[in-house]
């Protein structure tokens, strides 16, 4: 049970990037301005096709699996939530129901789960432009874990949200790497990111510069390397913050 | 959500059966029909509302669907430039002369139809982009525009120009059972290709991304839209010539009646569009003038002023 990529090459976004996720952890992507972050997320999430590389899901490539088999089993949220036409929270959370044909009952049942996990249940008749952007990003989410995917790949799912709904969403995400699912953020916060992530892998130019646990792949040296900033960690493990 | 659904049955059972009464010769419903009123209304009115409900039904339908593909409550069949392409081949029809053999018209229309759909999906690519396809679609329809002013503008005889002019006005008059035949059938198929592509552009309210992970696969979704675009507007076309704005007002209206998925419009849009056809083919056909009102040019009437309605409601959310 993996998701992994070998190799990956895309068009000066990506070079020659391995790794291999596991369920059950929360793996955090980071790295500076256009070091590939977004480019390499679509591609473990099967939207963008690397020139050169392998990707595998449980060991079978990728891009065997059909579109549905695919959506089905990995879970994407964009960075840009658009949604074209001003639905309610629950038609919009059962949008992530498409890729099945599970029955009302089965999808009613996903979604309520969804909106309860995301504690959205009394919004669930109110229109997405009543909404504040917290919860609409609440909803989008609901929306991707109403489809019930074994992986989540969130690309800057905090970007917007005040430091509560950053809190609330990331204590969500450890809640489903809780349940099996794996999950994977892209991150801009690296305070974030180490407090409340299993994993990091660092991106720089398209290639991998660092990965693994937190404290090792942000070390100070990697920030210094990777970012050009001189930084220091505060505070104990889980408690992190970064000075500047 | 499907509220507005059995209003719009129960509308349309009530105005088909005064549309068959109506027009420059009332029928009396308790009276017994003359050989003359059995012909009026088996041979005239009846293919005539036959065929506004369900060109009406395919371009509310077509609209739907396209508001729902471009992400845009502005958008309209027309802007995949098949119904120019279509009145084109209809336009050459009238400019060789051979549109009064039986079948040529629609026939050269549908080829119309048929070359610009095939001509979108050449030049948009395999890159499924609905940007590059709506670019694609505006310039067949000025083509297709640029070439129907010049056949109007070499026409042979005043005669044929006549005949191009008041058929691109576009009307149902004097349609008969050989129309049915044709636009029907083509109309209910481009019908049920759009309601098929109803979970994918569902999936698209999200945004191209989005809808790729759920699982949609953007050429097939560009197919089913030229193929369901094409047969409905096209058929369309063939039949009745050009009739704007069914397709904008419609969905537009029928939004805030649904729960806004793209696909839940769909048939309330069909529904919509047949009712908003039949109606104004009968006031154009009782309308005391001197002679019958176009079609094309009473939805045009009633749509530019919904569509200035619009923009002003538009510019004050702007400012």
């Amino acid at each position: 049970m993996s998701l992994a990529a070998q190799n990956l090459c895309l068009d000066g976004r990506l070079d020659g990037v391995s790794l291999t996720l596991n369920p059950g952890e929360v793996t955090a992507i980071c790295g500076p301005n256009g070091a590939g972050k977004s480019s390499l997320l679509s591609c473990l999430a099967g939207l963008l096709e690397p020139q050169r590389g392998a990707l595998a899901l449980d060991g079978a490539p990728l891009g065997t699996l059909s579109p549905r088999d695919r959506a089905r089993a990995l879970g994407y949220l964009p960075q840009q939530g658009e949604v074209a036409w001003d639905m309610s929270v629950e038609t919009l959370a059962g949008l992530g129901r498409l890729p099945w044909n599970a029955g009302a009952a089965a999808d009613r049942a996903a979604v309520d789960a969804a909106l309860a996990a995301l504690d959205l249940q009394h919004l669930r008749a109110r229109p997405m432009s009543q909404l504040s952007g917290g919860e609409q990003a609440r909803v989008l989410l609901a929306r991707v874990l109403a489809g019930e995917p074994r992986w989540l790949l969130a690309d800057e799912p905090l970007a917007n949200l005040d430091l509560a709904h950053q809190l609330s969403l990331l204590r969500q995400f450890r809640a489903l790497a809780g349940h099996g699912t794996g999950v994977v953020l892209v991150l801009h916060d690296l305070a974030q990111a180490m407090n409340h992530a299993d994993r990091v892998v660092v991106l720089d130019g398209g290639a991998l510069a660092a990965d693994g646990p937190p404290e090792q792949a942000l070390s100070e040296a990697v920030i210094g390397q990777v970012w050009k900033v001189q930084a220091k960690w505060l505070g104990e493990p889980g408690k992190r913050a970064l000075a500047t | 959500m499907t509220r507005p659904i059995p209003i719009l049955l129960i509308a349309l059972a009530l105005a088909l059966p005064v549309s068959l009464l109506a027009g420059r010769v009332w029928l009396d419903p308790f009276a017994d029909l003359s050989p003359n009123a059995l012909i009026i209304l088996t041979e005239l009115r009846l293919p005539r509302a036959i065929l506004a409900i369900v060109l009406g039904a395919g371009l509310g339908a077509a609209g739907a669907a396209m508001q729902g593909y471009l992400r845009n409550p502005l958008a309209d069949p027309g802007l995949f430039g098949i119904a120019p392409g279509a009145a084109l081949g209809a336009v050459l029809s009238f400019w060789t002369g051979w549109a009064s053999t039986a079948w040529v018209l629609p026939l050269f229309a549908l080829a119309g139809a048929a070359g610009a759909m095939g001509l979108l999906t050449l030049i948009a690519g395999r890159s499924g982009s609905v940007m590059l396809f709506t670019l694609a679609g505006m310039m067949i329809a000025s083509l297709a525009g640029a070439l129907m002013s010049l056949a109007i503008s070499l026409s042979p005889t005043p005669f044929a120009m006549s005949e191009i002019v008041t058929w691109l006005m576009g009307a149902l008059t004097d349609r008969s059972w050989n129309d049915v035949l044709f636009a029907v059938p083509l109309t209910l198929a481009g019908i049920a290709v759009l309601l098929v592509a109803g979970r994918a552009l569902d999936a698209l309210s999200l945004g191209d991304a989005a809808a790729r992970s759920l699982g949609v696969d953007p050429r097939r979704l560009q197919l089913l839209m030229v193929a369901g675009v094409g047969l409905t507007v096209g058929a369309g076309v063939a039949a009745a010539g050009i009739i704007g704005f069914v397709g904008l007002i419609v969905p537009h209206l029928l939004r805030r009646f649904t729960d806004r998925r793209p696909s839940s419009l769909i048939v309330p849009s069909a529904l919509a569009g047949a009712l908003l056809l039949l109606v104004a083919d009968c006031l154009c056909r009782v309308l005391p003038l001197a002679s019958e009102l176009r079609l094309g040019i009473a939805l045009s009437l009633l749509g530019a002023p919904f569509f200035l309605g619009l923009l002003l409601q538009m510019r004050r959310g702007l400012a």
